[in-house]
């Protein structure tokens, strides 16, 4: 097997919850419990669960934007962790991350050539007098205009600002791009553009994604392999056709059940879940999709159940499968 | 009404125009539209312009005393009257606003530099750094200014300080009691800068440090220390005015607004002269009223998530 781009290994992720006068630690949000997910080059690799999953959380240790409790993170090989600030800022261009909100994810106060062009400057990837011509090109394979250039982000619409969050990632040549939910704050009709942008580019750059969603149907269009997060662990991975065939976890199957079906015929089981998902401070004991699992059983309550591979690289945890 | 296509035309040629135009001209703008911060600075300048510039109109400059001249009432050599040594109260009222105006100014400048300064290093670094410098601002704040600078006058007077240098301390005394707020406040504004998403945007990005404090840390400052610079001069200008009319800030003969209202202290001059200590009075509420609504308006405009 060729060396992974992005190896995530045993990654754990846990919030301090403080209080009182002095702010004591009096508990741990396990917004990363044990995940491990292995991109290779030119994979799409999507990573779905509902809000309050982890999954942004994930995404942001990857790249070492926050740092991690426990686990292992290696980006072509290196660990990103034991890196020296020097040399991860230098590494940094190679891993991009495209925020959720294109609104917050801008400085106000810089203008579009320059949020776009500077990171190439500080990397010394090109000369000073070649970057506006490289942001003008960068620009035109975003879908904007090479008068925009000198613009404020307020002066965009929604779907423009994203495509200026993916312009600027993509003007550092990178070799994976971590994208957080990058359509969820926006129009329906616009999702569709940015997703298309987002397919067109990989096949003419080769990128390599770590797409993030709550939606599977996003996902769906744009993944080569799917990743199923509840409560900060994977409770299913699968090659997205694998995945949306024969889907294993009861909770894979209630958010497949959610998902408008394009062939009628094909009947799925319709699973609806019922209640919130419980708060990761304080997870459900063993299985913890238990509380909301209409087929859980006793063994579910007690023993946490193992992720394992039910054959060509589809993993689940259940204890039922 | 103008034709379609003359609009057309006319939205293609305003766009490089649109382009040129800043962030801070769409401020400026927006803050001209604001009648009553409009109202504010046009009496800060024309307070200005009465203290810098009226003097060199005034024949009564050289503050000469003169004793066939005392305590007359408002008449058409004197505007607002003479003072107890036949001083012209108007004249000594401009000379007055121009060290009240100064002290503000400079004491605005200096505690806004000490307070930037820390407050960065401590929002900055964090840790250690933050916890000392912020416990010293916490102190400071704790008691009550107006004692803490009665304290600082009181020593002024017990070490002597001639009176000359005693402007330039009681700036300094000004700045000291300022800093801590100031120091809270952009300290706070880095925290939670940090988190934006757009500084995080930086990190990813993987900018060198000086890119991340230059262009996307400090434009994001500035706005709100201009803010609390404009307030903070009308505050300085209180506290001066208070510390020189207890006799512990600027001493006579240099006037300033508030040792001149110290005449409202005798009840003959409270009662009978009232051109004494009207006309500065009225200076100060003026100024520091005028200061305010114009620092709000501002506010209103470069920041607005600070409004109620
Ligand atoms: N900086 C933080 N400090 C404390 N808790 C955090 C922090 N960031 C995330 N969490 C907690 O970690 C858990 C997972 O958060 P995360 O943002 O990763 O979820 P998510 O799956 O991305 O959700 P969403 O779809 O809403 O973006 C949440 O319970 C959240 O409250
Ligand atoms: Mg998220």
């Amino acid at each position: 097997m060729s060396e992974a781009l992005l190896d995530i290994q045993n990654l754990k992720k846990y919030f301090p919850i403080k209080a009182g006068l002095l702010s004591r630690t009096v508990g741990q949000v396990k917004a990363v419990d044990d995940i491990s997910i292995t991109i290779q080059p030119g994979e799409t690799f999507g990573l779905v669960g509902e809000s309050g999953s982890g999954k942004s959380t994930v995404g942001r240790t990857a790249i070492r934007l926050t740092d991690k409790t426990a686990g292992e993170v290696r980006f072509k090989g290196t660990d990103i962790y034991s890196l020296p600030p020097e040399q991860l800022r230098q590494l940094r261009p190679k891993m991009q991350l495209i925020f959720q909100d294109p609104y917050s994810s801008l400085n106000p106060r810089v203008r579009i050539g320059e949020a776009i062009g500077e990171a190439v400057l500080d990397h010394g990837l090109a000369p000073a007098s070649d970057i506006r011509d490289i942001v003008k090109e960068v620009l035109a394979s975003c879908g904007l205009s090479s008068y925009h250039i000198d613009r404020f982000p307020h002066e965009f619409s929604g779907g423009q600002r994203q495509r200026i969050g993916i312009a600027r990632a993509l003007v550092l040549n990178p070799e994976l791009i971590i994208a957080d939910e990058p359509v969820s704050a926006l129009d329906v009709s616009i999702q569709a553009q940015i997703i298309n942008l987002f397919s067109h580019l990989q096949e003419s750059k080769g990128l390599t994604y770590l797409f993030i969603s709550h939606d599977l149907s996003v996902v769906e269009h744009l993944c080569s392999r799917i990743g199923v997060m509840y409560l900060g662990s994977m409770v299913e991975t699968a090659s997205r056709d694998e995945l949306f065939r024969h889907p294993l976890h009861p909770y894979t199957k209630a958010l497949l059940s959610a998902v408008p079906i394009p062939i009628p015929k094909l009947k799925r089981e319709r699973i609806v879940l019922k209640g919130d998902i419980p708060s990761p401070a304080n997870p459900p004991s063993g299985c913890k999709f238990h509380t909301r699992c209409p087929f859980a059983e006793q063994r579910c309550v007690e023993e946490v159940p193992v992720f394992r591979n039910m054959g060509g690289e589809h993993w689940v945890a259940c204890h039922l499968v | 009404m103008p034709s379609i296509q003359a609009e057309v035309t006319n939205v293609a040629t305003n766009r490089p125009q649109a382009v040129k135009s800043s962030l801070w001209r769409q401020s400026i703008r927006k803050l001209l539209k604001n009648k009553l911060a409009v109202g504010g600075f046009a009496v800060v300048v024309f307070m200005f312009l009465l203290c810098f510039v009226g003097p060199l109109f005034s024949p009564y400059t050289d503050n000469k005393v003169n004793m066939t001249m005392m305590n007359k009432a408002p008449n058409i050599h004197h505007w607002l009257g003479t003072d107890k040594l036949g001083r012209d109260v108007l004249t000594r009222v401009m000379q007055a606003g121009r060290i009240s105006l100064t002290v503000g100014i400079a004491s605005m400048v200096l505690s806004v530099f000490i307070g930037t300064l820390l407050g960065a290093i401590a929002g900055y670094y964090r840790g250690i750094v933050d916890q000392v410098i912020m416990r010293i601002a916490d102190l400071l704040l704790t008691i009550p200014s107006l004692p803490l600078l009665f304290i600082f006058g009181a020593l002024l007077s017990e070490w002597k300080v001639p009176t000359d240098y005693r402007m330039y301390i009681v700036m300094l005394i000004l700045s000291l009691v300022g800093w801590p707020s100031l120091a809270r406040m952009v300290r706070g504004q880095l925290l939670s800068l940090r988190e934006r998403e757009f500084m995080q945007a930086t990190i990813v990005l993987g900018l060198r440090d000086r890119r991340k404090l230059v262009n996307h840390l400090l434009p994001n400052l500035v706005p709100l220390l201009i803010v609390i610079a404009t307030l903070n001069i009308g505050g300085a200008i209180l506290s001066e005015s208070v510390l020189s009319f207890f006799g512990l800030g600027v001493m006579p003969p240099t006037p300033t607004w508030g040792n001149m209202i110290d005449a409202a202290n005798n009840m003959i001059d409270f009662q009978e002269r009232p051109w004494l200590w009207v006309p500065p009075g009225f200076s100060i509420f003026a100024t520091v009223i005028a200061i305010n609504i114009f620092g709000d308006g501002l506010r209103d405009v470069l920041d607005p998530k600070q409004k109620r």
